[in-house]
């Protein structure tokens, strides 16, 4: 029940976008189409679920037993810069089409603050790896979710008269604080 | 290298190349520290230190580092800087440090301190690099300013904790939640946008 409680708090109330502001650069930038935004949910899902399971054995397999947590924010980023790497050589060899569809999100990924958040807040939280695995994953879908509402408004946005300044990322921030406001609304769903 | 005087080289920062207003860069830690002044300002502070002395051992050393593992080795320079300033506020400012929580080491990722790097402190001078340090750190510092006084005088009527509107006023409490971050800052970039299409249409 706990872990069930657990995911869909990640998902829905402690939205990594719209409650936490994580991953708000691809969350603008790469959400003016439906199709290119799932590709980038998708991509950091995958990213965030591998992330949660190398760094909490770093963590709790390393850093912890010779008491080195102080090198957390050093070695988490080597993890995930080398992990997006990997994964990146890894599908290009595996599956080329699904290489074609994620290509240039991939890399972007490295510098996503979502990913480098998750795995601090498993640290600090003191998840167990079952907990570590489905935040991660939860987090994950959180973030596609939010990302491709907002490229279905944001299609939907270009036929709308918008002021000359709003143009861009003032009406997309008002956007995503409007669908923020929406999400509040979960906030009841999990005492 | 830059052509710039020293002088431009350090307004840049201010307003033409603003990594907030003009650049949209660091958002994620613009939005999430502004519910409090005080937290604007330590985030302000400690982007300050880090990007200022990472742009430092970057400029000096930018001959030794390959640039095939450029990237990989300004983040660990600037995750250096970030362990300090994430420990030093542990130790001397605990409840500030508290507020901003995982924020602290998310500067690691702030695309600010990494562009700087890539774009200037690997090609200029150690002295230019502390000068568009300061500049930069200086216009986000006070976007951060900027957002959170809006939002905590709206939001709760204080500002710094001191009460600065009278008993008429009904705090926002949507000010200090998420959705009153996005819709400041959008509102905000609007004001940014539209002043610089007044001043190019002027000249």
């Amino acid at each position: 029940m706990e872990i069930v409680t657990l995911f869909f708090a990640a998902i829905l109330v402690n939205n990594f976008v719209l409650h936490y502001f994580l991953g708000i650069c691809p969350f603008l930038g790469v959400s003016k189409k439906i199709d290119s935004a799932l590709s980038m949910g998708l991509a950091v899902t995958f990213v965030m679920s591998i992330t949660a399971v190398v760094s909490w054995i770093i963590n709790h397999w390393i850093l912890i037993p010779y008491n080195l947590d102080y090198l957390q924010i050093v070695s988490f980023i080597l993890v995930i810069a080398s992990l997006v790497q990997l994964v990146e050589m890894f599908i290009r060899k595996i599956s080329p089409p699904l290489y074609q569809a994620l290509g240039i999100y991939l890399p972007l990924i490295t510098t996503n603050c979502a990913i480098f958040f998750l795995a601090l807040m498993a640290a600090l939280r003191d998840y167990n790896f079952v907990q570590t695995v489905i935040f991660g994953t939860g987090s994950g879908i959180g973030f596609t979710l939010a990302i491709v509402l907002m490229a279905g408004i944001r299609e939907q946005l270009e036929l709308a008269d918008v002021p000359d300044s709003l143009k861009g990322a003032g009406i997309s921030l008002i956007v995503a604080g409007i669908m923020a406001l929406a999400f509040l609304g979960f906030s009841g769903m999990i005492k | 290298m830059s052509t710039k005087s020293i002088r431009e080289e350090f307004l840049k920062g201010l307003w033409d190349e603003n990594p907030i207003f003009r650049q949209l860069l660091g958002l994620c830690p613009t939005l999430a520290v502004t519910n409090a002044v005080i937290n604007g300002f330590a985030m302000g502070m400690a982007t300050t230190f880090v990007l200022i002395f990472s742009s430092l051992v970057v400029s000096s050393i930018k001959k030794l580092i390959p640039s095939q593992v450029r990237i990989a080795s300004y983040i660990i320079i600037i995750a250096t800087f970030v362990t300090i300033a994430d420990r030093f506020m542990a130790a001397f400012f605990p409840p500030v440090s508290k507020d901003l929580g995982p924020y602290v080491p998310l500067i690691v990722v702030n695309c600010i301190i990494l562009g700087r790097q890539e774009a200037f402190s690997s090609k200029n001078t150690v002295g230019r690099s502390l000068i568009d340090a300061l500049g930069m750190s200086l216009g986000f510092t006070l976007a951060l300013l900027l957002l959170s006084s809006i939002r905590e005088i709206l939001g709760m009527g204080t500002f710094l904790g001191h009460q600065v509107m009278g008993a008429w006023f009904k705090p926002w409490i949507i000010m200090i939640l998420p959705p009153g971050a996005f819709i400041t800052l959008g509102i905000l970039l609007a004001i940014a946008l539209h002043i610089e299409h007044k001043t190019r249409s002027r000249s």
